[in-house]
């Protein structure tokens, strides 16, 4: 094993951890915010990796094409989900919630395999094989393509919260719900942005994924966990976390295919879970709760 | 403006509010007196559309907005201090003053909206930049009552504007109130320190264990025997 493979493997796991990283965020959003947590996000990712070859195969679409669609899709998807089945759960017990969320990853996650079959699809675009060369380290292109892009919805989404005036009132839902409801702002509808927000989210982490490993219906279940297991090892309902994290994945993921094997990789990335539950609970970036 | 009818609102089976009647005239202070859990906060989260009535009628302006939720009810200039303060604590100064006109009423008039507060309250311009946690109790109270008239209300319910501040502070809050009343809005006072909002209102209204008890103008309340025994300690 060569410091050059070590470097290749390294990077690689980085680039696809940016997607993760995405994904992660979403469900980091979702949670901070409403205090819902989205057990079927993995299986919504996966209906975007689904949406994303679906559109490949039929019309050609680059994912880089598909992507404000898929995303736009997994908007409507969210605001709808929210709006109509989740609002009545928030001031419910969580045991209610999770039923309700797991049940809607189940349809999906049936519904992906009436609709496609068990079999996994992929994307196979012109540019699968190409990578770049820097000195010896090869760094694939697809990975960066995917990892820029990721990376440019992330910055995105943090410009919205930081900078929009709905992305400012959301974060002051999450601070101090009683305080928003004294100024007038729409919760409710604060809420259904905010779901829906994560949910395209997970359409545009979703659609580079499909760039990055192919799709089967049981990929969603795997994906929940993943996520789960990304922003609790970044912290809960922290947003720098939720990126942390997801590239923290990657990276373990990566290596654990190069030192153990490949088929090994969630293992590290549970041992790396129950170390940060042992030794720092509230996750790497997260706040100690006071 | 305000017309409070029959109001009953109930926790569960606890009944905090038991057919209420309130009314607050255009440009008048009135306070809302009563020991603590006599229905004070109850009936002004109602009024605010954060509690839903069992029975009663809220009428603003000869609007009927029983029920109604909170964020049309501000829209309509309500505007509410609550108890606590209630700031955002990781938001900065301004982003909290921001969102206090995120109401379509306050849109237009933001800028010229968020001068009056700065000059109102200067200690909040030189902590514009500051997260709101960070403010001392007086400023955060400062900055609730910033935030809410940010919202253009013409009337503003404070819910006990002057707990936990040190005394020099409650003057001041209650002098703003006073001056903010002067300029023409009008004003619903919950406040332990009973004999000053008696003192400044031109209306009191009593409430003991969810009923209207008293009503009467400030200072008859005031000079009331009942009322110097169980609110005043004389």
């Amino acid at each position: 094993m060569t410091p050059t493979i070590v470097a290749t493997v390294l990077i690689g796991g980085i680039l696809t951890g940016c997607v993760y990283a995405l994904m992660a965020l979403g469900l980091s959003v979702i949670f901070g915010v409403i205090r819902v947590v989205n057990f079927a996000h993995g299986e919504m990712m996966a209906v975007a990796m689904y949406a994303a070859v679906f559109l490949f195969a039929a019309f050609g679409l680059d994912p880089l094409h598909a992507l404000p669609l898929v995303a736009a899709g997994l908007f409507a998807f969210g605001y709808a989900l929210q709006r109509r089945l989740v609002e009545p759960f928030v001031r419910r017990p969580e045991h209610e919630q999770f039923i309700l969320l797991l049940a809607v990853g189940v349809i999906l996650t049936n519904g992906a395999l009436i609709l496609f079959g068990p079999e996994a699809r992929g994307i196979m675009t012109d540019y699968a094989f190409d990578s770049y060369a820097v000195g010896d380290i090869i760094i694939d292109k697809t990975k960066t393509i995917a990892a820029i892009a990721a990376i440019i919805a992330a910055a995105g989404l943090l410009g919205f919260f930081r900078f929009a005036r709905t992305g400012k009132a959301i974060r002051a839902c999450a601070d101090n719900l009683i305080g928003a409801e004294v100024i007038g702002l729409d919760v409710k509808r604060l809420y259904t942005l905010t779901f829906a927000v994560g949910t395209a989210c997970v359409g545009v982490a979703g659609t580079l994924l499909a760039m990055i490993i192919e799709v089967t219906p049981a990929l969603g279940p795997e994906l929940t966990l993943l996520a789960f297991v990304i922003v609790i090892v970044g912290g809960l309902g922290s947003m720098p976390g939720a990126i942390f994290g997801g590239v923290l994945i990657g990276v373990s993921e990566a290596l654990a295919g190069l030192l153990i094997v490949p088929s090994m990789k969630s293992m590290l990335s549970f041992a790396l879970l129950i170390v940060i539950l042992v030794l720092r609970p509230e996750g790497l970036l997260g706040r100690r709760p006071s | 403006m305000l017309k409070v009818a029959n109001l009953s609102l109930a926790y569960g089976d606890a009944q905090a509010l038991d057919d209420v009647s309130f009314e607050v005239a255009e440009g008048e202070i009135v306070a809302l007196v009563g020991a603590n859990g006599a229905g004070k906060s109850s009936l002004i989260r109602a009024i605010a559309g954060m509690e839903r009535p069992a029975a009663g009628t809220i009428t603003y302006r000869g609007t009927e907005i029983t029920g109604w939720p909170s964020h049309k009810v501000c829209e309509i200039g309500i505007g509410q201090v609550a108890e606590g303060r209630q700031v955002f604590p990781s938001l900065t100064v301004l982003e909290n003053l921001e969102l206090g006109a995120m109401l379509r009423r306050a849109r237009a008039g933001e800028a010229r909206n968020l001068d009056r507060v700065y000059t109102l309250f200067p200690r909040l311009a030189e902590r514009r930049g500051q997260a709101a946690g960070t403010l001392s109790g007086g400023e955060q109270q400062m900055l609730a009552i910033g935030r809410c008239l940010m919202g253009e209300p013409e009337l503003i319910m404070f819910d006990e504007p002057s707990l936990g501040l040190a005394p020099t502070i409650v003057q001041e809050v209650l002098k703003t109130i006073r001056q903010l009343n002067a300029d023409g809005l009008s004003v619903v006072l919950v406040e332990q320190n009973v004999a000053l909002s008696l003192k400044i209102a031109g209306h009191g209204y009593v409430l003991e264990n969810g009923r209207m008890a008293m009503t009467g103008s400030g200072a008859d309340l005031l000079n009331d025997d009942r009322v110097r025994q169980a609110y005043l300690g004389l």
